[in-house]
């Protein structure tokens, strides 16, 4: 009962409706996404080979995404709807970039995971898409826009983060493990001296601590457990986003 | 031991099971508001921040009609004013909160939107990177304020339904108050950059 009533309650409230028309990223996951087709497969390509070099040595995601509008939404609440979604940058890090651009609409916007708020500020954001970005938008050098945004991103966010030498995906299983054996030998302890005793009641009350309770986890962002296969960008390959999250930063703009 | 006693043990254990866990994830869903509304006053911290540097921009730049300013800044003082705790958040105090954050909100925009009759300001490389931060601080806002609210919802939820509500009612959680979108929001002028 109490689970039917929380899915209601989720249903209701969830500002989330923006989710509905957010698309799923594409699969095999790439960090260029055009769902409009306003780029080629050379320029594509391209693209995304320049983002994977950089995800490689940094760690740090930058996602384009081209949809055609954002919907009733500002473009900056799509944005960092999408990146959450999407889990775009590492969990932990929040090192994740996500520049969209809205066909439609017209509209550019950059928004900026918690961990790259220093290096890219708003006001960084905002020059470079109104410096960099949009004059080469307004002459529909499309490419050429994204390409020059994108550099002029990857120089202020130099040296902030640096890739991890293992993979830290695998390991969580390990623990997580490791705690359900221990619960569960704690359970059957405690299981043991219930039987055992009548007065048990002192023992025993700490005992429901060990009941996982939930937690919020914000909007629970897919973690890259997607297949590693390379997509068509060749090069590098590309494992998946890794569930960072966004909080607002950025800045946006039209063309 | 005879029998009956037995069974009302069992029944009395359960019932401390049962009242720990509903009370330990109570307590848990608490802490993950105070940290939303933490979030939340962060960023509203930072906008009124923002705020004195704004003004002085637009001062210094141009020859800007007072009246305009001096709402933005009463409305600063007023919205400071009122300081929510994370234990304070009930639906009333929550009203007051966001009523003197809105009055500040429908201000600055204002105020941003006569921004628009002064070239000189839009030039002015200074006033274009507050103008930038404000834009993101109520980026920020949005977010921070909907996290809230989720966090929120889930609290109350599990504070309301039954059988938790009854432990909730003797460790005293009580249902909190959340953001609401507002009229004053809707009916603003829209703030174009």
């Amino acid at each position: 009962m109490m689970r039917h009533f929380f899915a209601l309650y989720l249903l209701l409230f969830s500002w989330v409706a923006a989710a509905q028309n957010i698309p799923e990223p594409m699969s095999p996951p790439r960090l260029v996404n055009d769902f409009v087709g306003m780029l080629n497969p050379t320029e594509q390509a391209q693209l995304e080979q320049k983002l994977r070099v950089y995800n490689d040595s940094t760690s740090t995601q930058i996602v384009i995404a081209v949809v055609k509008t954002t919907g009733d939404y500002p473009a900056g609440d799509y944005a960092f709807e999408l990146g959450r979604r999407w889990g775009v940058g590492q969990k932990g890090k929040n090192n994740g970039l996500v520049l969209l651009w809205a066909t439609d609409d017209r509209k550019i916007f950059i928004a900026t995971g918690y961990g790259l708020e220093g290096a890219v500020p708003d006001a960084i954001a905002k020059r470079i898409i109104s410096t960099v970005i949009t004059p080469e938008f307004k002459n529909q050098m499309y490419y050429r826009g994204l390409d020059k945004g994108t550099d002029e991103i990857i120089r202020y966010a130099k040296g902030e983060y640096k890739s991890d030498a293992s993979d830290g995906e695998g390991e969580f299983p390990i623990e997580l493990i490791i705690f359900f054996i221990i619960m569960f030998v704690i359970f059957v302890i405690i299981r043991s001296r219930n039987n055992r005793g009548g007065g048990g009641g002192n023992r025993s009350s700490g005992g429901g601590m060990f009941f996982p309770y939930a937690t919020y986890s914000g909007w629970g962002s897919s973690s890259g457990s997607w297949g590693g296969s390379s997509g068509g960008g060749g090069g590098s390959d590309f494992g998946g986003f890794g569930g960072g999250s966004f909080g607002g930063g950025g800045a946006g703009g039209d063309y | 031991m005879s029998k009956s006693l037995l069974i009302v043990v069992g029944i009395a254990l359960l019932f401390g099971f049962y009242g720990c866990s509903t009370y330990n994830g109570l307590v848990g869903k608490d802490v993950t508001v105070q940290d939303a509304w933490a979030k939340v006053q962060t960023q509203y911290q930072r906008r009124s921040d923002l705020i004195p540097n704004l003004v002085n921009t637009v001062q210094g730049a141009a020859n800007f009609e007072k009246g305009t300013l001096t709402a933005v800044i009463e409305a600063r003082s007023k919205a400071t004013g009122i300081n929510l705790t994370a234990d304070q958040l009930t639906p009333e105090n929550m009203q007051k909160f966001q009523a003197a954050q809105d009055q500040l909100s429908g201000s600055l925009s204002r105020l941003l939107v006569s921004v628009e009759q002064y070239p000189q300001l839009k030039a002015n490389q200074n006033f274009l990177e507050l103008q930038a931060q404000l834009e993101g601080t109520e980026n920020r806002i949005t977010v921070a304020r909907n996290d809230f609210n989720t966090t929120v919802k889930e609290y109350n939820t599990s504070v309301r339904t039954f059988p938790a509500n009854l432990f909730a009612g003797i460790f005293g959680f009580a249902a909190k108050g959340f953001f609401e979108a507002s009229q004053a929001a809707q009916t603003a002028p829209t703030v174009k950059f």
